[in-house]
């Protein structure tokens, strides 16, 4: 190893590091005291002298019980979660099917279909909404949890394939051979033999499509209207402001609110979840 | 009675199996032997998905484009007089500038930063885990939900920011964040490059994380610096994970909708407004369809000049 200075390890790490570190969680620590700060110390002038913006003494829950109470956040939260679920699900099995016949199958026309797959990954949802809006309609779908539901697989299952696909490439062969020898079918092998294997890699897809639904904004906005149907993202921004007057205690705690299950699923598997995210863009 | 193994293989198997099977089953099994249809069986799904809501969507999409539509109204064929309409309106012409600024420097910053604390976070230290877990928060929470804790931060009057550069003595009046095109403009920029950095950062520790310390112990034993070590033997071979990176985050920034929707609106006076915030604001708010659908088709050149780069990249990769 280099051999360094203490002096030299505090002003290239230490210090450098500890910026980045509150740089990166201030905003979370910001939601958190504005949620629990009542309202006469949170619109109080910048200047006053009795001004101490970074804590507070007189912690209230006012701001979560106007959250429950006024608005429609849990339907919000359920909303997010039940189409979050949904969607994760549909592009795992699509992902699974999709990312096996791409790394195992002999087929014409598989290199241009994995490419094309490939570009879709690539398709931002803004450059598509408008259109979708219209499809959706067409469809009878605006305004049902199922417009989201079956639009949000589009940015998952190009992710979640090309994830697997690599996934299935590392898994040696010889594995499936062997079980087939011993009477398996093609499919059998595959669902009993490869899947199982695969499960780590089925995981950081899993998790990291949850989180991208969670996150999933334009689409939610378009396609939704009426209030207690919206997700958090989308009924935080147009439901919990009136007019110009934004009711800041309210909208942190319920971004403090919405942002806890994604974080907590996360936690619980940050591995798994940056597996997913490195894979996602080497393939 | 013997039965020939050889060559009768598929009847073995049958008889090998503990349940009979019924000749359906039997049948569908035979017919998922074929590899061909198997894969079409097993594509089935995805491409019926990717196709109705993507590919269809697209078709679709530049047919309104190229005609008159607005809610409620069946359009005409126009031609191209959408994206000509687009192309002379100030506002547009301001997005489309505001567009190329905003992902080349959010980009630039992203790209910087995250490989600083990559390189930080590459040393070993105590807590290494938590810090690396935590660092990745901002790319996990709703962006649209931490976008608002900026836009508190960021506010006229009651802005944090103002007051810790105040009571430090770096400024006698307040910043106008967001009140103020220019400073709106790099407030967004500043926010995405928070929200993206932790992106960067471990996808670029992942790959740091594969170079062989022999390397650098090697390149130190010859008299290279911190410097020389990360020129010359880091950035090398660092590359081509930064390229896929930045082509990414390309793709994300340029097509970003969310974070300026929430934190400027477009404002003040449009003067923060990308491609598609605009597009929404003349497709969804106004309902003229056809013109929001040429506003952000205005997108798929560079888009597809990226994705270009990106597959020709990866071609190599795999013929190297």
């Amino acid at each position: 190893m280099v051999i360094e200075r203490p002096w030299k390890r505090w002003v290239y790490f230490y210090i450098p590091l500890t910026v980045f570190v509150i740089g990166t969680l201030f905003p979370f620590y910001w939601m958190l005291i504005t949620a629990i700060r009542p309202d006469a110390e949170l619109y109080r002038s910048w200047r006053a002298v009795n001004n101490a913006p970074f804590w507070t003494l007189n912690p209230t829950l006012e701001h979560f019980r106007d959250l429950f109470e006024k608005t429609t956040f849990p339907h919000w939260l359920w909303n997010t979660f039940f189409i979050a679920v949904i969607s994760t699900g549909i592009s795992l099995f699509c992902g699974l099917l999709a990312g096996y016949a791409l790394a195992r199958l002999k087929f014409p026309m598989a290199g241009a279909l994995g490419t094309s797959i490939f570009v879709t990954y690539l398709v931002p949802p803004t450059l598509l909404f408008i259109p979708l809006a219209d499809i959706i309609r067409n469809f009878q779908l605006g305004n049902t949890p199922w417009a989201l539901i079956l639009t949000y697989p589009t940015f998952l299952i190009p992710f979640s394939t090309w994830l697997l696909m690599g996934y299935f490439k590392t898994i040696p062969k010889e594995l499936e051979e062997c079980a087939r020898i011993d009477g398996a079918t093609r499919f059998g092998a595959m669902v009993r033999i490869i899947f199982p294997i695969a499960v780590p890699g089925i995981l950081s897809a899993g998790i990291f499509a949850f989180t991208l639904s969670w996150n999933e904004f334009i689409y939610a906005l378009v396609f939704l209207s009426s209030p207690e149907r919206k997700t958090v993202p989308v009924g935080v921004v147009s439901e919990m402001i009136r007019g110009d007057i934004y009711f800041w205690g309210q909208l942190m705690a319920g971004a403090l609110l919405g942002s806890i299950p994604v974080a907590l699923v996360y936690s619980f598997f940050v591995e798994y979840y940056v597996t997913g995210l490195t894979g996602s863009v080497k393939g | 009675m013997k039965k020939p193994i050889a060559g009768g293989t598929n009847g073995a198997v049958v008889v090998a199996l503990p349940h009979p099977r019924t000749g359906q089953t039997r049948r569908l099994t035979r017919f998922l032997e074929n590899e061909r249809l198997l894969a079409g069986v097993l594509l089935a799904p995805t491409v019926l998905l990717l196709g109705t809501f993507i590919a269809y969507p697209f078709v679709s999409g530049v047919w309104l484009a190229l005609s008159d539509t607005s809610v409620g109204n069946v359009g005409h064929f126009v031609g191209l007089r959408n994206f000509a309409k687009a192309w002379d309106d100030s506002i547009f012409q301001q997005a489309f500038r505001n567009t190329f600024f905003y992902t080349f420097w959010a980009t630039i910053f992203k790209l910087a930063l995250g490989m600083w604390l990559a390189l930080l976070l590459n040393r070993s230290f105590r807590g290494k885990r938590l810090v690396r877990a935590s660092m990745l928060l901002p790319f996990i929470i709703p962006t649209v939900l931490s976008t608002f804790a900026w836009r508190w931060m960021f506010d006229p009057t009651f802005s944090v920011l103002n007051w810790l550069l105040f009571k430090t003595g770096f400024i006698v009046t307040k910043i106008p964040f967001l009140s103020d095109g220019v400073y709106g403009m790099w407030c967004a920029i500043a926010v995405n490059t928070w929200r993206g950095m932790p992106f960067f950062a471990i996808t670029l520790l992942a790959g740091l994380q594969t170079i062989n310390p022999d390397l650098h112990e090697a390149a130190s034993l010859d008299g290279a610096n911190g410097w020389q070590r990360f020129w010359h033997v880091t950035w090398p071979l660092l590359k081509p994970v930064t390229l896929v990176v930045v082509v990414f985050s390309i793709i994300q920034t340029f097509s970003d909708f969310q974070l300026i929707y929430v934190l400027t609106g477009g404002g003040p006076a449009n003067a923060t407004h990308l491609l598609a915030t605009y597009a929404y604001q003349i497709g969804v708010a106004t309902g003229l369809l056809g013109e929001g659908a040429a506003i952000s088709l205005f997108m798929l050149p560079v888009l597809f000049i990226v994705v270009w780069v990106q597959l020709r990249y990866l071609r190599r990769l795999e013929g190297a």
